[in-house]
């Protein structure tokens, strides 16, 4: 049995390790303010981070190429910052990740904290908590699951990314090359084995993954007020 | 839009509320103005800050708004709030002093502990959080409030699995460890049943002295106002319909409409007389009558206690009855008979005195009775609660 290049997989778990690490940082404060506010923005801002949901990928992969291109004022700033091109560069797909998974991180986080309800954090105010501090001692223990959950998913669905990846960062070897465009090249190129091998694997390791979600995730205590 | 806050009116003249307050100048003042959709709520009331104040009045009167106000949750709220000068509101001066820099503890219906700590833990939640400050409340410890609530066996406990009168037990120890300047309990008993009042009883009229924080304590409940508050703010429609001492605020008829009517009660302030140890009795005088009651331990002859009595265990007769079971019978004169003719039954007020009962019998007895105003008659009392506070 032929053994494929393990460098696509190596490179796909670290993206999807860090768009889940920069979503985080990001999603949670947009996952709180949505979840509390009374602004008329909230459903323009809702509709914004549901889009990647309804997109083709290969519609919002066009659009990040243009933004990330050296003419476009991102993609120049990047190149005068960075001396090297967004584009087909593993940071330009982790901005592409991050945009296209945004949905999976918010969604359930935003779930979380509205199912939480106002109780317990007027109970953590009426003890002098400060917001921030409330919203770390009491939000977030109590939304443990659902931090979980958008982990995993955001996790996941960047894994199993392919159309913003082409777009954007193309198919390069050790730079761009992610284990779903890798599986494609193989089969592109009639090589079946290697293609076996690969999609077997990531099989594998998206079922376990999930097994483990879910057992861990039995075990958090389920907080009802 | 607009209110005009008048901020000097609202205070009242100086003096006439601080009778009641030994404290001078301690008090909370509130004149606030909340709009909802088809409810409004419009209080100004200076409450002196001390002892406990019942905020009382049915559902839907605007309790809980009032409390939510204090407390910096409603964000709709305009006017003034200051308690002893502290302004926590001023929607002129564009003061709105958010929940967390507010001295207030507090209790919520649902309890509301943190359902991830323990017992201890949601203790030590308040307790990290409340650096001690100057005033009365500073001096409280861990230590007090688990000796006075009894949580030791309930520390290690989560709140899922506590009852609801152990669950309102820990809020209780945990808004008092925020080491409040103002505590308020928002209908602490209203969720639990009978047996579990009469478990958690005891502890409330216990704290005020234990702790001697000033208290607003929010109830729809004419019993629980009747023991456990010294004035009474009533509420009804968003307004205040009454405030001041609690037997006076009580003994007014006009609240009949507020309370339901099977919670109609008149509060009495008895001396004690003598105790029997024989049949295990305490001899209580009241205007120049005696009463009975089971043996009352903490009370020394010559002190006071004070006495609720629902209208719907009192019975008239226009003489007084041969023996009965009934031992305490007290004389009077009717001074007004309400008949509603919607129901079977009168509401009759009789004057013993100083002191006023209220009996609930049916419009038939009336009629048989040939009760009239001015007539003397004598009331048989049934049951009476107790109020067991030492030393009021």
């Amino acid at each position: 049995m032929n053994l494929p290049e393990l460098g696509p997989l190596w490179l796909s778990l670290q993206l999807a390790a860090a768009a889940t690490a920069v979503l985080l940082v990001l999603g949670t404060p947009l996952a709180w303010w949505l979840s509390g506010t009374r602004s008329r923005l909230k459903p323009v801002i809702e509709a914004v981070t549901a889009l990647p949901l309804v997109l083709p990928p290969t519609v919002l992969g066009f659009y990040l190429l243009l933004l990330m291109s050296p003419r476009s004022w991102l993609g120049g700033l990047w190149v005068e910052v960075t001396d090297t091109t967004l584009t087909f560069s593993f940071a330009g797909l982790l901005i592409a990740s991050v945009v296209y998974s945004l949905p999976f991180m918010v969604q359930p986080l935003q779930a979380a904290f509205e199912s939480l309800g106002r109780g317990p954090l007027e109970a953590a105010a009426a003890l002098r908590a400060s917001p921030l501090d409330a919203f770390l001692t009491v939000a977030a223990p109590l939304s443990l699951r659902g931090f979980l959950t958008a982990a995993v998913l955001t996790f996941a669905h960047t894994i199993g990314e392919f159309g913003v990846v082409l777009m954007v960062g193309g198919n390069i070897p050790g730079k761009t090359r992610v284990i779903s465009i890798a599986i494609y090249e193989h089969v592109e190129t009639l090589r079946y084995a290697e293609a076996h091998t690969l999609a077997a694997g990531l099989l594998l390791f998206a079922f376990v993954v999930l097994v483990f979600v879910y057992v861990f995730n039995r075990r958090l205590p389920v907080h009802v007020a | 839009m607009s209110p005009e806050p008048d901020a000097m009116g609202i205070a009242g003249p100086e003096g006439s509320g601080s009778a009641a307050s030994p404290v001078l100048g301690a008090r909370l003042e509130v004149d606030v103005q909340v709009a909802f959709e088809g409810f409004d709520l419009e209080v100004g009331q200076a409450i002196p800050a001390t002892g406990v104040t019942a905020v009382f009045g049915p559902s839907g009167s605007g309790k809980t708004t009032l409390l939510r106000s204090l407390l910096g949750f409603e964000t709709r709220s305009r006017g003034r709030i200051a308690l002893n000068g502290d302004v926590w509101l001023d929607s002129e001066a564009g003061v709105a002093v958010p929940p967390h820099r507010r001295p207030v503890g507090c209790t919520f219906q649902d309890g509301r502990l943190f359902p991830h700590l323990d017992v201890e833990g949601n203790l030590g939640y308040a307790d990290r959080r409340s650096a001690p400050a100057p005033g009365v409340a500073a001096s409280i410890t861990r230590d007090d409030v688990v000796d006075a609530l009894d949580l030791g066996p309930l520390l290690d406990r989560r709140p899922g699995t506590l009852s609801g009168g152990e669950r309102q037990r820990a809020a209780l120890g945990r808004a008092l460890l925020s080491r409040p300047r103002l505590l308020l309990l928002d209908e602490p008993l209203s969720a639990l049943d009978r047996r579990r009042k009469a478990e958690i009883m005891p502890y409330l009229l216990a704290l005020h002295s234990r702790f001697g924080i000033p208290t607003l304590y929010v109830s729809h409940a004419v019993d629980e106002v009747a023991l456990l508050a010294d004035r009474v703010l009533v509420l009804a429609d968003g307004r205040v319909q009454a405030f001041g001492g609690t037997v006076e605020v009580l003994e007014q008829l006009d609240l009949a409409p507020l309370t339901e009517r099977f919670q109609a009660a008149a509060v009495l302030e008895a001396t004690v007389g003598a105790h029997d140890d024989e049949y295990r009795l305490t001899w209580l005088d009241l205007d120049g009558q005696r009463l009975s009651v089971p043996r009352i331990e903490h009370l020394a002859v010559g002190e006071s206690a004070r006495l609720l009595v629902r209208s719907r265990d009192v019975s008239l007769a226009t003489e007084r009855p041969s023996p009965t079971s009934i031992r305490n019978v007290l004389s009077g004169v009717l001074v007004s008979l309400q008949q509603d003719e919607s129901t079977a039954f009168a509401e009759a007020t009789v004057d013993l005195g100083s002191h006023r009962l209220r009996a609930r019998i049916t419009r038939a007895s009336a009629a048989e009775l040939g009760l009239t105003v001015g007539s003397p008659v004598f009331a048989l009392l049934k049951s009476v609660s107790l109020d067991t506070r030492a030393g009021r």
